[in-house]
């Protein structure tokens, strides 16, 4: 049986039901992500004392991640873009350099993850790397995931492009659309806990 | 049974001509550049060593232009359906709320009885 609404409009919506489905997730992505900004706040303004983000942490690699993932996120609609040009041979080039930024992401943070434990500076170390830990480990699984669902789409995914290129450009636009978000939550992270 | 519901439309894309699609590249690449100034004026910013209050203003309000504009471009938010656009309101409202909280833990919160100052009398017995 065919999933409903992946192409088609419903007209009580005026949208196809995936593009509500990633929309209604991401909502509850914002709480999520809500909650431990809230923390934060909590333990920051609760805190005798806090260091300035730039005094414990490298603020140039995190400069350097958040212009990685600007870049990833303009080359995500780029291939989507791509697609609705009919120009799948270019989509196919934005979106590796869209999982590809993703992986530099990630081994940046690998190194700096390294050396803090290097250095002692475990979670348990203090309030700030606690919070530290918990919000860009929970951001980096989601670039993980983006990057499984976006690895996804270039390779085995891309089939749908011969079947239904229409539900095919759907789905880019809908995992474009989670990239994104982890895009808008690290603009908010990095001056957050790297520069304030 | 839900035939009735859908239209013979493929969604939004089907107002999308090449043309079209070559003004949004366009707008996407201004949008990267203006990402990018922003996120050298943030990290100038920082260099200045201001006041706590004063630099986390000027942060976040940065950082809310640039997810503005992720937002409204590169999710297409600035052209998206009324639906989308009410659930994020809801969610927004609620996010407000979610972020309010902590300072409504200050001073014990205003909605906790503040508890009677024991008289000096009672203190001796």
């Amino acid at each position: 049986m065919d999933i409903p609404y992946t192409v088609e409009v419903r007209r009580d919506t005026g949208l196809n039901n995936g593009k509500i489905g990633i929309w209604l997730f991401l909502a509850s992505e914002v709480m999520l992500f809500g909650a431990l900004f809230a923390s934060y706040i909590l333990i920051r303004t609760g805190s005798p004392s806090w260091p300035r983000g730039d005094t414990v942490l490298d603020y140039r690699l995190a400069t350097f991640n958040t212009i990685v993932l600007i870049a990833s996120s303009v080359t995500m609609v780029m291939a989507w873009a791509s697609l609705m040009r009919r120009r799948f041979g270019t989509f196919r080039i934005y979106m590796a350099a869209t999982v590809l930024l993703g992986g530099v992401f990630l081994v940046v943070k690998y190194f700096e993850y390294s050396h803090h434990l290097h250095l002692g500076e475990y979670p348990s170390h203090s309030n700030f790397f606690a919070i530290y830990y918990t919000l860009t480990g929970l951001h980096m699984l989601h670039v993980l995931g983006g990057m499984v669902v976006n690895a996804y789409f270039w390779g085995p995914g891309a089939k749908l492009w011969n079947t239904n290129p229409v539900w095919f450009t759907n789905r880019v636009e809908h995992s474009g659309l989670f990239w994104h978000f982890v895009d808008l939550v690290w603009i908010f992270l990095f001056p957050t806990l790297y520069l304030l | 049974m839900s035939d009735h519901l859908a239209t013979t439309d493929h969604d939004d894309h089907a107002g999308h001509d090449p043309a079209d699609i070559d003004r949004h590249v366009r707008v996407y690449i201004m949008v990267f550049v203006a990402l990018m100034v922003l996120t050298v004026i943030t990290v100038a910013v920082s260099r200045l060593h201001l006041s706590v209050p004063a630099a986390v203003s000027v942060a976040l309000l940065v950082a809310t232009v640039k997810g503005g504009l992720v937002a409204c471009y590169f999710m297409h938010l600035i052209s998206e359906k009324k639906l989308i656009l009410a659930v994020l309101a809801l969610t927004a409202a609620f996010f407000v709320v979610l972020l309010a909280l902590p300072s409504l833990t200050h001073s014990n919160g205003f909605w906790i009885p503040q508890a009677e100052p024991a008289h000096s009398d009672d203190a001796h017995k």
